[in-house]
């Protein structure tokens, strides 16, 4: 269950080469507007003919230079989710959902469409038209049509993008549902980092038409020497089990062997959340603060430290069993002569844990 | 019909055969012309579309003449045609076909502007789908310019009805055979006391031509509705 693809393609001045995997779960393609991003993932959907390449899902083959497989669009069973939605305004939602289902291969398994409805919570919808839904009403249907083509790979490119921060909110946890209940790849176009850092289960960053890093995502993220986002966004991804819910509305939970406190999360004891710590809410302290405001305060001690060309430093600490990034400047680095193997305490700040970062990831 | 004479009724009748046929046969070649008009980027696209729409900025009796010299029984296309049992010289049928080539531009235009209305986007969504190349025209592209059509259509059928200037040159004005309701008008009106039947059947004209329009509005309205265009 796993896409695999490498292409090279050039056109006016642009040049093309990357080579990726996709497995299981959501793999994000991020990287600026202009780096290639939605080339590729054309190129998979067989909207563009790359010059060369091979692109292969499960074992069949979409499009090969080589042996001259170039599948069209209409028969790589491919759920493609756009980011206008691009929904046909001639249909009533249900027959914009089943439009897939009438192509599907005889054999081929089906998507149990009350399922997906009950899913996304359009089964009010779905007598209307698309004319008459809001944006975010709008890709959820967008969604389900594509689940229900029976793909063999989802490609969502910048869902998001069209959508104001409400409706983000809105469909984000459809993906986070998505990644863990299927099992087909869903290759997701973005270029924002809260959504990486929320939905990304592997990262593929695309610089200049080439991939410049590729690899698990939490790996990544708590890699001082890749910062997709910029220093000043850099930040890690942790998986925390809720332990309690507290009366004055902070939940505690616990992740890589250490507790963590974090304003009310919304999800229920036990459950597994994805938290996330951005490098510029952590401060680092050599002897254990006191009388200070912050709630957590963990042992951690040095694992490598980046220096930037300005006067910033990207410290990795090791806390428990986590990987956590600090963004401090480089005059104090020298103050508290930082270097690898230094013992530390990570001050980080309750309310550093923005409620829109803290993904719910449902066990299904 | 006693209100009509039997000449009258002819006339009629016979517009409404000729109109209709007009529309019906030229409603594929005008569909195809549309398109590659809409969507494609050939040399010699802008002489393709000077070509197309001649019968509109042309004299109709200069029309008239070239289909006459084309498709008289005479000229080397009518002969071969003649030979396999089609005539248009003369006949009803070749009065439906100057119909047609006139009322052709004013349909091919109505059509080709709903076809660049349409995004090819959602025609890309309708292919990663998995509809071929005829269901994503079928499924997506018809139902979507199918208010150019019907607009198309409507225009193209009023035209016709009123078409006289090719059509007297091409196939004259034969009472049952070629004689056209504007056609009849015209000879009722070289006639001495024959205005009672001209004004009948400029009366009969106006209520076609304005129930044409009406009905073009309402279907066109309608399916606008449909796709929440309106």
């Amino acid at each position: 269950m796993s896409l695999s693809v490498s292409l090279k393609h050039r056109f006016d001045g642009f040049a093309l080469d990357a080579a990726f995997e996709a497995p299981r779960g959501i793999t994000m393609l991020y990287g600026r507007s202009g780096s290639g991003k939605t080339t590729i993932v054309n190129a998979l959907a067989g909207l563009l003919r790359p010059d060369a390449g091979r692109i292969t899902t499960e074992g069949s083959v979409l499009f090969d230079s080589k042996t001259g497989v170039d599948l069209p669009p209409h028969r790589r069973q491919i759920g493609y989710i756009f980011q206008e939605g691009r929904l046909f305004p001639h249909l009533t939602v249900r027959q914009n959902l089943k439009y897939g289902r009438w192509f599907v291969p005889k054999g081929a398994p089906l998507e149990d469409m009350d399922r997906i409805v009950d899913m996304l919570g359009i089964g009010a919808l779905l007598d209307r038209r698309p004319g008459r839904l809001s944006g975010g009403e709008k890709q959820r249907v967008a969604i389900g049509r594509a689940l229900l083509c029976s793909p063999r790979l989802i490609l969502a490119d910048e869902p998001l993008a069209a959508l104001d921060d409400a409706r983000k909110e809105e469909i984000l946890p459809y993906f986070e549902r998505l990644r863990d209940a299927l099992d087909i790849p869903i290759l997701y176009v973005s270029h924002a980092g809260s959504e990486v850092a929320r939905l990304a289960t592997t990262l593929v960053v695309v610089e200049n038409g080439r991939i410049a890093r590729q690899g698990d995502a939490a790996t990544l993220l708590s890699d001082p020497s890749v910062t997709p986002f910029g220093a000043s966004a850099a930040g890690v991804i942790l998986q925390a089990r809720v332990q309690a819910q507290m009366e004055d509305g902070i939940t505690e939970v616990t992740s890589g062997g250490q507790t963590l406190l974090l304003p009310q999360v919304p999800a229920p004891i036990g459950a597994s959340v994805r938290i996330r710590i951005e490098a510029q809410d952590v401060m680092i302290a050599t002897t254990r603060p006191t009388d200070i405001s912050a709630l957590n305060i963990l042992p951690a001690t040095v694992a490598a430290l980046r220096m930037g060309e300005g006067p910033g430093v990207l410290v990795q600490l090791k806390a428990g069993e986590n990987l956590l990034l600090a963004r401090i400047t480089r005059r104090s680095a020298t103050a508290l002569s930082l270097r690898e193997g230094t013992p530390v305490y990570a001050v980080l700040k309750a309310v550093s844990v923005p409620r829109d970062a803290i993904g719910d990831t449902r066990h299904a | 019909m006693d209100w009509l004479s039997p000449t009258e009724w002819n006339a009629v009748a016979l517009s409404l055969r000729v109109s209709f046929w007009a529309t019906v046969a030229s409603l594929p070649f005008a569909l195809i012309a549309a398109h590659v008009l809409a969507r494609k980027e050939f040399v010699g696209k802008q002489l393709f579309n000077g070509i197309v729409h001649l019968p509109l900025i042309l004299p109709p009796v200069v029309t008239g003449y070239l289909l006459l010299i084309t498709f008289s029984v005479q000229a080397p296309v009518g002969y071969a045609l003649s030979q396999i049992g089609i005539v248009f010289a003369f006949r009803w049928t070749g009065a439906a076909l100057a119909a047609a080539i006139m009322a052709f531009p004013l349909m091919v235009r109505a059509i080709r502007l709903s076809i660049e209305a349409v995004d090819p986007k959602l025609e890309e969504a309708a292919a990663t789908l998995g509809a071929s190349r005829a269901w994503v025209y079928l499924t997506v592209t018809l139902p979507m310019i199918l208010p150019g059509i019907i607009a198309g259509s409507i225009l193209a059928f009023a035209k016709a009805m009123g078409e006289f200037g090719a059509t007297i040159t091409f196939v004259s004005n034969i009472p049952g055979q070629t004689q056209t309701l504007p056609s009849a008008v015209y000879a009722f009106l070289q006639v001495p006391g024959a205005e009672k039947s001209a004004l009948k059947l400029v009366v009969i004209s106006i209520i076609i031509a304005m129930g044409a329009l009406l009905l073009s509005e309402a279907l066109a309205r309608r399916a606008a509705r449909r796709i929440g265009t309106a």
